[in-house]
């Protein structure tokens, strides 16, 4: 009978512990959420951050950014070049990057070299008690480590976001135009056609959400960390898949709601 | 028992005999086992009390419940006859602000200089000039004896310093309670002897109320006013260093003497 009841048993409990997680996870979003409107404001640890978070990012964003130009470029004007539509490169770019893959890379991008580092960083400081002295001192490790990335995120990933586009743009007529010899007015006039300020607000959105959940995601888990380095480990890799499977996920229910409107 | 008015100048220390930390039957669990099973003991003002017990005791769970950095399945904690079980937020926030704490390996914040460690508080908590910070960090690392140390890293500091250091992030805020998690695990005799003046000193010119957890046998008879000790997750024996040293109870005498056995007049019982 044991054994008959062992198996509904462990799906009971993994299906409780996934509920209870989700619970822990709304509940500290909600946290961070209530002291990052609560002053004062940590506004030198909020610009540390932001260069943390964001100016060390520029570079590997300039790089993956071209890169992703570059190949849309080739793999675009090809796929164009079978209807004739080759004029469309410049344009089928940029609303591929600005809608779709400035926000998604640059994120992921950021959660890689930011998120893993935030995920470690606050884990060590639970295991060696760092946030246990914070609470001790009475001051609120919300207040002093989620808040700031909080709001780095929310500078950060938009201009991390918003440069992506321009160098894959600029990657895009790298090839379209230099290697390809398409016009370069060709190239920019379409894009200035067929690009609004709906694409560019979508995608800032987008940029946005992603910020919330890789932050969300990144100091939940370095906050529940498990014992030791190998707990810390742990909470880095999770956060990393679970930061970035989110922000795919997330990205699929926008694109139903922005497509929509 | 000192019993004087605290000179902590903070206020909030007059305390005739008024208790100032009492423990009332605590338990916690964790993950089903039970590490605390109804601890009791109570702190008097200007006390230092220690709280002894073998590894795995609970010794360290109990002084975090204490300070509510755990959460006690059930039972209650009183300072100043007043629960503390129930506080939240800032009513929390400012019984903590009472009360200092030295973590087991110094809880230095490892991305700060030992200066800015101390500065720290000082910067959030207080209104204090930049130059009134400087003077009393600077007075502060004196009295622990790292003068002209504030500039390294904790990384950069052995394990005798990191806890001086912490000692005096602790004694920057001039707190009326001290709870010791461990204060001199991993130290030389002497760097044992030296913690053990500097809480001697620092309760002389503070007035402060002690709560230590300590392994320390028999220094800590010599540090503190009465002793507990922890064993199974309950207090077996509070009394004196002398009623502690000379108990009757067979665990305690075992671990005083640093037995890992009971002897018999006939040998190993």
């Amino acid at each position: 009978m044991d054994y008959i009841l062992a198996i509904p048993r462990s799906i009971g409990t993994a299906v409780l512990d996934v509920l209870q997680e989700t619970g822990d996870m709304f509940l500290f979003l909600g946290r961070t959420l209530y002291w990052t409107f609560t002053p004062p404001l940590k506004v030198n640890r909020v610009v540390r951050q932001i260069g943390f978070m964001g100016a060390r990012s520029t570079a590997l964003i300039v790089l993956t950014g071209a890169f992703t130009g570059m190949i849309l470029g080739l793999q675009i004007y090809y796929t164009l070049q079978k209807f004739g539509a080759e004029a469309y490169l410049g344009p089928a770019i940029a609303l591929s990057v600005i809608r779709e893959l400035g926000p998604v890379l640059s994120a992921l991008m950021i959660i890689g070299r930011a998120g893993s580092a935030l995920s470690a960083e606050i884990g060590i400081m639970r295991i060696t008690e760092q946030v246990d002295a914070l609470e001790s001192m009475s001051l609120s490790p919300f207040r002093y480590l989620m808040v700031p990335n909080m709001l780095a995120a929310l500078v950060s990933f938009p201009l991390l976001g918003a440069i992506f586009n321009v160098v894959a743009i600029y990657g895009g007529y790298l090839i379209g135009v230099k290697l390809l010899g398409l016009s370069a007015g060709t190239y920019f006039s379409g894009i200035k056609d067929f690009v609004g300020y709906k694409d560019i607000r979508d995608g800032m959105i987008k940029s946005l959400c992603f910020g919330v959940i890789m932050i969300w995601v990144s100091c939940y888990k370095g906050y529940n960390t498990g014992h030791g380095a190998e707990g810390v480990s742990r909470a880095t890799t999770t956060s990393v898949v679970m930061a970035s499977t989110l922000v795919l996920v997330w990205d699929y229910f926008l694109n139903s709601v922005m497509l929509n409107f | 028992m000192n019993k004087s008015p605290s000179p902590s100048g903070r206020g909030g220390c007059n305390l005739g005999d008024l208790l100032m930390i009492e423990v009332k039957n605590i338990h916690k669990s964790f993950d089903g086992q039970a590490v605390l099973k109804g601890v009791s003991l109570t702190v008097e003002t200007g006390e230092i009390f220690a709280v002894i017990g073998g590894s795995g005791q609970g010794k360290s769970v109990l002084l975090k419940v204490i300070m509510r950095l755990l959460e006690a399945d059930s039972g209650d904690i009183l300072i100043d006859g007043k629960s503390i079980r129930g506080l939240r937020g800032q009513a929390l926030y400012k019984m903590r602000d009472r009360a200092g704490y030295l973590f087991q390996g110094g809880a230095l914040f490892d991305s700060m200089t030992i200066y800015e460690n101390i500065a720290f508080p000082l910067r959030e908590k207080t209104k204090l000039s930049k130059k009134e910070i400087n003077a009393r960090v600077e007075e502060e690392l004196e009295k622990v004896g790292l003068s002209g140390m504030g500039h390294k890293y904790p990384e950069e500091v052995s394990g005798g310093m990191k806890k001086r250091a912490a000692f005096a992030r602790v004694l920057v805020m001039r707190p009326e309670v001290v709870l010791f998690d461990e204060p001199t695990t991993g130290l030389d005799p002497i760097l044992v002897d030296s913690v053990h003046r500097l809480i001697l000193w620092g309760k002389k010119t503070y007035g402060f109320t002690a709560v230590i957890v300590s392994h320390e046998i028999p220094e800590i008879f010599g540090v503190a006013d009465r002793i507990g000790m922890l064993s199974g997750g309950v207090m077996i024996e509070t009394g004196t260093p002398d009623e502690i040293r000379n108990s009757r109870v067979p665990e305690v005498r075992r671990f005083v003497r640093g037995l890992s056995e009971e002897v018999s007049a006939g040998g190993i019982a």
